[in-house]
């Protein structure tokens, strides 16, 4: 596994940077991760990814979209909104979660 | 007397009751079927039926296809209470079990997108997941004669994953016979990244896809359909214009896996990946589409699965621990025109890849490339079903994955 080094410390990641240790992860990280795809956390944006981990310690996995807007209670939309693009995995990729699977 | 439970009986439910009933003794166990229609359907045959001129033997009753002595009881699941064992149907008639499996699949469901149940639906809009969205698209492919047709998949996961890429290829492969195909602009909308979702087979199909002149849009999470500027939208604002659209609609599993609190958000059972038993509850299994295992919602998977829940089964019925597991095998045919088709060989932990099926090097099938006799297995394999598959009789094909003679390749090869 690679080591990378991001806010001042060492950290395992995968070939694209997601993290591959859950207990490196740190709201502090979180908001370099966040930067380092251009996005700035606000409570909302942490709230959200904070709802990702603890899901992703009760399912085992990475929320899907659709798992994601019904467990933090927003629509799709918004997540679209606070995430660009590709929600899911930004949401992953902030939190320290593994890329969500695609669905096969 | 033992009771065994099993609901649905599509392909997991049917190969399950007449497997068990063959090896569970019959003074000790019964087996009763719940199902909420008469008729069992071969579904792959839909993907033809757009544009076929008939649309033979893709029904058979369901009392024909199970054994004997397996009770079907034709009735609407209403619950399932896994604390008392019981099931409740519509009409206050309950069920008793000491195990239940849970094979009531997945289905089309075009509500949970805003706009597809507009006035353009099978006017402008399709699907061909249902006998009637396949008929009524058999019309409007008649008449259509240029224009932009979109292909499109609402969400993932799907059942038969690569049903919409067969049908780009076929319709692709249909508008050459008519010679209209300069006149078509063909596009696949699709949420995923790429074609398909493994790498190596997403990139083979995608690059089939540009061979074809089918244009690929990816990542497109949708929002709505606007009817008036019959157009696509995404959740990011993209758009996609139409003049005939072939939807796969959200799907779901059964209503009453959410009222139960057995699955989640789509409704699919939540259950152990290696055993299809509830995470939940032990006497709960969930069989086929209707669970949340990682791998494609397919006819071989639900097949495969099946035979390895049996034989877990008769540990349990014997009062052993189950050891078998199953390993996420799946194979599916592409139909890809021109009567090719081409065949793809994978599970949880391994993508497809090139090789030989069924016989490691031997064959005769090729995998991950296009050919006839892929072509004609496919179609063989409809008798296979019927005869074969759900009687519950062998079949010669592994139930486990093999690696051997397979070529390992790499995205970037």
């Amino acid at each position: 596994m690679p080591t990378t080094t991001i806010d001042g410390r060492p950290v395992h990641v995968d070939a694209e940077g997601f993290l591959t240790d859950l207990q490196e992860w740190s709201e502090p990280l979180a908001r370099a991760l966040a930067t380092l795809i251009g996005l700035e956390l606000t409570d909302e944006h942490l709230r959200i990814v904070r709802l990702a981990r603890d899901d992703f310690a009760a399912q085992g996995e990475s929320p899907t979209l659709r798992r994601m807007s019904s467990v933090a209670e927003v629509p799709i939309k918004t997540l679209f909104t606070l995430f660009p693009q590709k929600p899911a995995k930004k949401i992953a990729y902030v939190a320290g979660l593994p890329k969500p699977r695609g669905c096969i | 007397m033992k009771k065994l439970l099993v609901l649905g009986a599509g392909t997991a439910g049917t190969i399950i009751a007449n497997k068990l009933r063959k090896r569970l003794s019959r003074g000790d166990w019964s087996i009763t079927v719940v199902d909420r229609d008469t008729s069992h359907v071969y579904q792959p045959g839909f993907l033809f039926v757009p544009f076929a001129q008939s649309s033979p033997d893709l029904y058979r009753s369901r009392r024909q296809t199970l054994d004997d002595d397996v009770e079907l009881i034709i009735g609407q699941i209403d619950e399932i209470r896994p604390k008392d064992h019981q099931v409740d149907l519509a009409g206050d008639r309950t069920l008793d079990y000491d195990y239940v499996v849970i094979a009531t699949g997945t289905s089309p469901r075009p509500e949970e997108t805003p706009g597809m149940l507009g006035p353009e639906w099978r006017s402008s809009i399709f699907d061909f997941f249902t006998f009637e969205g396949a008929v009524a698209l058999r019309q409007a492919l008649r008449s259509f004669d240029r224009g932009r047709l979109v292909v499109h998949i609402a969400e993932m996961p799907i059942k038969c994953p690569v049903a919409p890429l067969e049908f780009a290829f076929l319709t692709e492969a249909w508008l050459r016979e008519r010679g209209i195909r300069d006149r078509v602009e063909i596009a696949y909308v699709t949420p995923q990244p790429g074609a398909f979702t493994r790498p190596v087979a997403s990139k083979r199909l995608g690059q089939m896809l540009d061979e074809r002149k089918i244009a690929l849009e990816t990542d497109f999470a949708i929002e709505r359909i606007d009817n008036d500027t019959k157009t696509l939208v995404s959740y990011d604002e993209r758009e996609v214009p139409f003049d005939l659209l072939v939807t796969v609609p959200v799907n779901m599993g059964a209503d009453f896996v959410g009222r139960s609190g057995l699955g989640d958000e789509l409704n699919y059972v939540r259950v152990d990946r290696h055993t299809l038993r509830s995470k939940t509850y032990d006497g709960v299994f969930a069989v086929g589409d209707a669970n949340d295992i990682p791998t494609s919602k397919a006819g071989s998977v639900a097949h495969y699965s099946a035979e390895v829940f049996v034989e877990n089964f008769l540990q349990i019925a014997a009062g052993q621990s189950p050891t078998h597991q199953f390993d996420g095998h799946a194979n599916c045919f592409i139909e890809t025109g021109d009567n090719k088709a081409l065949l793809i060989d994978f599970n949880y932990d391994t993508e497809p890849l090139p090789g030989k099926y069924p016989l490691p090097v031997v064959g005769p099938l090729d995998l991950l490339k296009e050919s006839r006799a892929n072509h004609a297995g496919k179609l063989a394999f409809r008798w296979m079903y019927w005869n074969v598959l759900l009687p519950g009789r062998p079949l010669p094909l592994p139930n486990h994955m093999s690696m051997v003679g397979k070529t390992t390749v790499t995205e970037e090869d």
